[in-house]
C-alpha cells in the first residue's frame, strides 16, 4: 500500500529545518567574525597616553606615539596666536570644517588652550610626517613663510595651528585627536574629557 | 576452553583494577586533599579573593594573564573601586598583574623563583591549592621555619602565619615488616592562635582560592550561562530534523 | 513505485535554471550532483555505525576552521607560545571558545574516527572491492595521528614539551640511523623553538592538505564501488528495469536528511563538552598543560593524549625499548593488511560465525583496555594486564587468517534486511 506524499508538510518541515540551520550558521559566525575586533591587548596598547606638558618651552614642539601614530604638542606663543586669523586667505578651510577632529578645534586655535596645539602628526595626503618649521621667513619652505608645518613628501603646507594652505596636495587640515587637560601640566591623548 | 580463556583475561583485568588503590598508596606522597568548596558565581568571595590575593600574595606572586580592568568588570567592581583598593601605583586599569620581583632575583633569595599564579588553579587544582595554604607546620631545620605537607620542602614562607597562627605536624609512627620505623601524617595541632580562627582562616584561603580559580579561566560563568542557550537551540534544531527526516524516510519500505 | 519517484523534482525557477545551464556547459556541475548525491544510490539499511563518515567530515571542516582562526592570534615561537594560547583565551573576543572548539574538535575527531573504523570491522567494508577505500583510510588514519601529534606541541606547556621528547626520542630505538634521525626531526639538540617552529608548520599546512585530498580520494573509491551494509549484501546484484538497485534509495534526499539529525545529535554532544566540562577532567586538555614547557621538570605522569593511549600502553609492555617501539608501530599498520588477513567470504557480522565474534569483541575491549592502561603508572600489575591484552590485540589480526577460514558462518540473504524507521 502506497500513501500519499504529503508535500505540504514535507515542504514546511524542508523550510524550517533550512531557516533554523541558517540561524544556527549565523550564531556560530558571530564569534568567528568578532575575534576579529581589536583584543583586550590591541585596545590596552591603544589606551589614552599621558604627557606632561610642564617642561615644554615656547616653540618647542613634543612628539608621542599614540596607537602607532606620532602625536605634535606645541607651545604656541601669543604672537603665533595673533597671527593665526592674518593667514585665512592661504587656507583651504580656515574654519576647521571639514577636518578630522573634535568639536572644540573648529575654530582658527583649534586647541582646548590656545597656547598647547595638539595636532597628529600625519600628512592628510598620503600620510608622511610633516615637519616644524616654525621659524617666519624660514625660505626653506616659500618666501614669504610665516611659520607652521612642512610635508616633505610632496611639498603640502600648514599653518601654526595644522590647518591646510590652497594649492598643496593635502586636502584636509592636519587630524586632532580627542584629548583633555587632566591638569594644567598633564594632558591626556586619547580621551575627551567625559571619556577617561 | 576458548570461553574460559576469555574469562580468564576478564578476572585478570578486574584483579588488576582492584590492585589500584594499593598501588597508588605505594607511588608515595601524602594524598591527604581537602575540598575548597568555594563557588566562582560567589562575587562577594571573588572580590574578597582578589584583595587578598593583591595585599599578600603579589608581593612575590604575579598573575600575567589577568587584565585589571576585565577582573574588575567581572567582579563587579566599578574602575574607581578597584584603582583605589586593588591597583598599585604605577599600574593604569588596561594593565595586567605583573609584579616587581623580577625572577633572578626570586631565585636569589628563596632559591627558585615564585611562580606565576594566572594558571595555578587549572594545573594543580583548587583543591590541591587550598590544602597547600592550609599545610604550612613549623620545622626548625629549616630557613623559612616552616615545612608544607602538600608540597615538602617548598621555598614558599607562611606568608599567612598572622592570620593562620602557627601549627604543627603530629606524625604517627608504625614499625613495617623490614623492621623499619615508619613514620606517617596524623593531624595537625594549633601551636599558637592567629588574628583569625580556624574557621575564619578557612573562609579567608577559600575566598583566595575561589579568586585564584577565577582567574585561571575568566570566562568560565560566562561560558556555562551561553552553554545553556547552546544546547537549547541544538535540541530544537535537532527534534526539527528528526521530525523532517521521518517524514522522509515513510518513502522507504 | 520505486522511491526515487516519489521525489519529484521541482522545474527550476526562470532565472535559477539558466544559471544552472550557463554554468553546466562550463563545469559539471548538475552532473556531479547528480552522479554523486541525488542519483548515487545507497543501501536503505544503513544503521547508527554509519553516521560516523559525515561525522567525521564534519570534523574536518570544524578544525580546519577553529585553526584557521588560532592561527590569527598564535604566536609559534617558545618565547610566546603559551603565552599567545592564554592571550587567546582572556584577550582575543571569542577567543576562549575558538579554542575550546579546536581542543575538544581533535578528541571528537579521533572517536568519530574509531568508531567509523569499528563500523568497517563488523561489517567487512574493507573486503574487495573496497581495498583501496580502506587503504586511503588508514592514510587518513595516520596522517591524523601526525596531525595531533604536531599539534599537541604547539601550546608549549609542560605536557606538551615532554610528550615531544619521548615520542620523538623513540626514534633514537632504531639502529644505526636513530640518533641522527631524532636529531634531525627536531632540528636540534633538544625539543626547542626549532622543533616548535617545523611542526607549526606541518600542523598547519601539510597535513591539512594532505588530509583534504586524502578525503576526496577516499570518496571518490567510495563512489566508485560503493556503499557497503550492515548485512554485507552487495546491493547492485539485484536492479530494478531503470537499472536501480532494488534495495538502493538516492542519498539526496534520504541519507542527506538522515545524516543531519546525526549532525544535530553530535553538536548536541559537542557543545555540552565545549561549554560545561572543556577539560574533559583533564583527558582533553591536561593538567600539566597549564604549566609552561620546563626542560628541568617532568609532569609525575608523562602520557600521551587519550587517544594514542592504546599503542603507548603497548609500547610499555615490552621490556626492549627497540622491540617495544617496533611493535607499537605493527600494532598501528597492521590494520592496513585486514582485507587481506580476512579470508571469510562473509562481509557482515550478522552473518560471520562465533569465532570471528569472540575475537571482534576480544580485540574491542583490550583496545579499551589498553587504552585505559596506558595512562596509568607502569606498576608490574598494569605493565602484565598490558601484555595480556596486548597479545589479545595482535591475535586478532594474526589468528584471522585461521579462524576466518574455519568459522561456520551463516547463509547470507540475497536481500538486505530492512524495518522501517
Amino acid at each position: 500500500m502506497t500513501e500519499e506524499v504529503d508535500t505540504g508538510r514535507r515542504h514546511f518541515l524542508t523550510v524550517a529545518t533550512v531557516a533554523t540551520g541558517a540561524v544556527g550558521a549565523a550564531f556560530v559566525a558571530v564569534p568567528f567574525l568578532a575575534s576579529w575586533k581589536p583584543s583586550a591587548r590591541a585596545k590596552a596598547m591603544g589606551a589614552p597616553v599621558e604627557v606632561y606638558n610642564s617642561k615644554l618651552e615656547p616653540v618647542a614642539m613634543l612628539k608621542i606615539e599614540w596607537r602607532g601614530k606620532a602625536v605634535y604638542i606645541v607651545h604656541r606663543t601669543p604672537q603665533m596666536l595673533a597671527q593665526l586669523e592674518a593667514a585665512n586667505a592661504v587656507l583651504r578651510d580656515p574654519g576647521s570644517a571639514e577636518s578630522d577632529q573634535p568639536t572644540f578645534a573648529k575654530n582658527a586655535a583649534r586647541a582646548i588652550k590656545p597656547e598647547y596645539l595638539v595636532l597628529v602628526g600625519v600628512c592628510t595626503h598620503l600620510g608622511c610626517a610633516p615637519l616644524d618649521k616654525f621659524t617666519p621667513g624660514d625660505v626653506t619652505v616659500s618666501a614669504d613663510w610665516q611659520g607652521g608645518f612642512f610635508c616633505p613628501c610632496h611639498g603640502s603646507k600648514f599653518d601654526m595651528s595644522g590647518r591646510v594652505f590652497k594649492n598643496v596636495p593635502a586636502p584636509l587640515n592636519l587630524p586632532v585627536p580627542p584629548y583633555q587637560f587632566v591638569t594644567d601640566t598633564r594632558i591626556l591623548i586619547g580621551a575627551e574629557k567625559g571619556n577617561a | 576452553m576458548r570461553i574460559d580463556r576469555h574469562k580468564k583475561k576478564i578476572l585478570a583485568f578486574v584483579a588488576a583494577l582492584a590492585a589500584l588503590p594499593a598501588v597508588s598508596l605505594a607511588a608515595g606522597g601524602e594524598t591527604h586533599v581537602e575540598k575548597a568548596n568555594n563557588d566562582i558565581h560567589n562575587q562577594a568571595s571573588l572580590q574578597r579573593g582578589a584583595r587578598n590575593f593583591v595585599n599578600y600574595c603579589m608581593g612575590c606572586h604575579a598573575a600575567k594573564y589577568v587584565r585589571y580592568n576585565r577582573m574588575a568588570a567581572d567582579l563587579g567592581l566599578t574602575e574607581k573601586q578597584l584603582t583605589e583598593n586593588l591597583l598599585f601605583s604605577g599600574d593604569s586599569p588596561q594593565s595586567t598583574m605583573t609584579n616587581a620581583l623580577h625572577a633572578d632575583d626570586g631565585k636569589q633569595w628563596f632559591g627558585v623563583a615564585p611562580p606565576d599564579l594566572s594558571l595555578i588553579a587549572r594545573s594543580k587544582g583548587p583543591d590541591y591549592v587550598y590544602t597547600f595554604m592550609k599545610s604550612f607546620y613549623a620545622d626548625p631545620t629549616r630557613g623559612t621555619g616552616v615545612n608544607n605537607l602538600s608540597l615538602p620542602g617548598t621555598a614558599m614562607p607562611h606568608v599567612l602565619w598572622e592570620l593562620q597562627g602557627t601549627q604543627d605536624a603530629v606524625w604517627e609512627g608504625h614499625t613495617d615488616a623490614q623492621g623499619n620505623v615508619q613514620k606517617h601524617f596524623k593531624e595537625f595541632k594549633l601551636a599558637s592562635p592567629g588574628k583569625l580562627n580556624p574557621e575564619e582562616y578557612d573562609a579567608f584561603v577559600r575566598d583566595t582560592v575561589n579568586f585564584l580559580e577565577y582567574i585561571g579561566e575568566p570566562v568560565q560563568a560566562r561560558r556555562q550561562a551561553l552553554g545553556y542557550w547552546v544546547i537549547a537551540f541544538l535540541v530544537f534544531f535537532t527534534l526539527l530534523a528528526y521530525a523532517l527526516k521521518k517524514e522522509y524516510w515513510k518513502d522507504v519500505k | 513505485m520505486s522511491t526515487a519517484d516519489k521525489v519529484a523534482a521541482k522545474p527550476g525557477s526562470g532565472r535559477l535554471a539558466s544559471l544552472t545551464a550557463w554554468i553546466d556547459e562550463r563545469f559539471p556541475l548538475t552532473t556531479l550532483w547528480k552522479s554523486q548525491v541525488s542519483e548515487y544510490y545507497a543501501p536503505k539499511n544503513m544503521n547508527f555505525w554509519y553516521f560516523f563518515g559525515s561525522l567525521a567530515m564534519l570534523v574536518l571542516v570544524i578544525q580546519i576552521l577553529s585553526g584557521l582562526f588560532l592561527t590569527m592570534s598564535y604566536k609559534p615561537s617558545s618565547a610566546e607560545a603559551f603565552g599567545s594560547v592564554e592571550y587567546i583565551m582572556r584577550d582575543v573576543e571569542w577567543g576562549w571558545l575558538l579554542r575550546y572548539i579546536h581542543s575538544t574538535g581533535a578528541s571528537a575527531f579521533f572517536i568519530v574516527v574509531y568508531l567509523h573504523m569499528f563500523r568497517a570491522l563488523l561489517y567487512g567494508s574493507y573486503q574487495k572491492p573496497r581495498e583501496l577505500l580502506w587503504i586511503f583510510g588508514m592514510l587518513i588514519y595516520f596522517a591524523l595521528m601526525a596531525e595531533g601529534f604536531f599539534g599537541y606541541l604547539l601550546p608549549w606547556g609542560n605536557m606538551s614539551y615532554w610528550g615531544a621528547q619521548v615520542i620523538v626520542s623513540l626514534f633514537g630505538a632504531i639502529p644505526v640511523v636513530g640518533d641522527s634521525l631524532t636529531e634531525w626531526i627536531r632540528g636540534d639538540f633538544y625539543i626547542s623553538d626549532v622543533t616548535l617552529n617545523r611542526f607549526f608548520a606541518l600542523h598547519v599546512v601539510a597535513i591539512p592538505f594532505a588530509l583534504v585530498f586524502l578525503t576526496i580520494a577516499h570518496l571518490m573509491a567510495l563512489h566508485e564501488v560503493g556503499s557497503n551494509n550492515p548485512d554485507g549484501v552487495d546491493i547492485k546484484k539485484v536492479k530494478g528495469p531503470d537499472g536501480i538497485p532494488l534495495d538502493g534509495i538516492p542519498f539526496h534526499p534520504y541519507y542527506t536528511v538522515k545524516d543531519l539529525v546525526g549532525v544535530g545529535v553530535f553538536l548536541i554532544l559537542f557543545s555540552l563538552v565545549i561549554f560545561f566540562a572543556p577539560t574533559m577532567g583533564g583527558y582533553f586538555l591536561e593538567n600539566a598543560n597549564f604549566d609552561p614547557a620546563n626542560a628541568l621538570q617532568t609532569p609525575p605522569h608523562i602520557a600521551p593524549v587519550w587517544y594514542f593511549t592504546p599503542y603507548y600502553a603497548i609500547l610499555r609492555a615490552v621490556p626492549s625499548k627497540p622491540l617495544g617501539a617496533a611493535l607499537m608501530g605493527v600494532a598501528v599498520v597492521l590494520f592496513v593488511f585486514l582485507p587481506w588477513l580476512d579470508r571469510g567470504k562473509v562481509k557482515s557480522i550478522r552473518y560471520r560465525g562465533p569465532l570471528f565474534k569472540f575475537f571482534l569483541y576480544s580485540f574491542a575491549i583490550s583496545f579499551l583496555a589498553l587504552g585505559y592502561l596506558g595512562m596509568q603508572p607502569p606498576t608490574p600489575a598494569f605493565t602484565m594486564a598490558s601484555r595480556v591484552f596486548a597479545t589479545v590485540y595482535f591475535a586478532f589480526f594474526l589468528l584471522m587468517p585461521w579462524y576466518t577460514s574455519v568459522d561456520k558462518t551463516k547463509p547470507v540473504p540475497s536481500r538486505v534486511t530492512y524495518h522501517a524507521h
